[in-house]
């Protein structure tokens, strides 16, 4: 499974539509995991998770941003994301089966946001990135 | 067994009563086809799933969708049930279809993504929270005569 050239100017060009509003969808597809996917609070405990917290907010931030780094080096996600990797596998230690359910609530959240531009053919270029991505996110795993 | 709330059980259900089972069930099941594409391996039958838009457009794979959704729509009705209401299409998809039970979570999240393309701002994390505890609850009993 590769990202293809078309894969590539998918999400590039669905990235720049989102603009500076990528915090925003981040944001809610952390709650959207929280919400439908409750084992995921296991890593939360210090966080309020009430709906509109700051917290959840400034997190949805920094999941944004490494998003962000990621759509602007497709053609090395391993290298680029190697130091989240690394925070991941050995600081935080979070199972990898919770980047999926992230992934997914993404998927949700900019389907319900864009369900014009959500077709099945961004879809799947967008699913495949974001599964490059968790890629990468495990590789310092083990 | 799997427990709904009244909040959960009215969230999944108002919302089914605004599905179009034809038009979503061919959705749901194209996306599958286009995004998984190894899940193709059970439609050599289907004729042309060369490209997206010979998917999409299909004929045989909106039919098959429309039949998998309304078979979905059973579970909307019997959520207090669905080991038993299951029990039947478990066994099938075990012996005679040979269906790896992860497809069945595959299908699940495309009902999620369409249903968010469809019902956008109502589409809240709780409403999809309902859903996504029913998808997999479904999954699971289609997963539970495996054997």
């Amino acid at each position: 499974m590769v990202l293809s050239a078309a894969d590539r100017a998918a999400v590039r060009a669905l990235w720049k539509k989102l603009g500076s509003n990528v915090g925003i969808y981040a944001t809610e597809a952390l709650e959207r995991t929280f919400a439908s996917f409750p084992t995921t609070k296991t890593y939360f405990p210090h966080f309020d998770l009430s709906p509109g917290s700051a917290q959840v907010k400034a997190h949805g931030k920094k999941v944004a941003d490494a998003l962000t780094t990621a759509v602007g080096h497709l053609d090395d996600l391993p290298g680029a994301l190697s130091a989240l990797s690394d925070l991941h596998a050995h600081e935080l230690r979070v199972d990898p089966v919770n980047f999926k359910f992230l992934g997914h609530c993404l998927l949700v959240t900019l389907a319900r946001h864009y369900p014009g531009d959500f077709g099945p053919a961004m879809h799947a270029s967008l699913d495949k990135f974001l599964s490059h991505v968790i890629s990468a996110l495990a590789s310092s795993y083990g | 067994m799997v427990h709904f709330t009244a909040e959960e059980k009215a969230a999944v259900v108002s919302l089914w009563a605004r599905v179009n089972v034809e038009l979503v069930g061919g959705e749901v099941l194209g996306r599958l086809l286009v995004v998984y594409p190894w899940t193709q391996r059970f439609f050599d039958s289907f004729g042309n799933l060369s490209s997206e838009s010979a998917i999409m457009g299909n004929p045989k794979v909106k039919a098959h969708g429309k039949k998998v959704l309304t078979s979905f729509g059973n579970a909307v009705k019997h959520m207090d049930d669905l080991k038993d209401t299951f029990a039947e299409l478990s066994e099938l998809h075990c012996d005679k279809l040979h269906v790896d039970p992860e497809n069945f979570k595959l299908l699940g999240n495309m009902i999620l993504i369409v249903l968010a393309t469809h019902f956008t701002k109502e589409f809240t994390p709780q409403v999809q929270a309902a859903w996504q505890k029913l998808t997999t609850a479904v999954a699971n009993a289609l997963t539970r005569k495996y054997h």
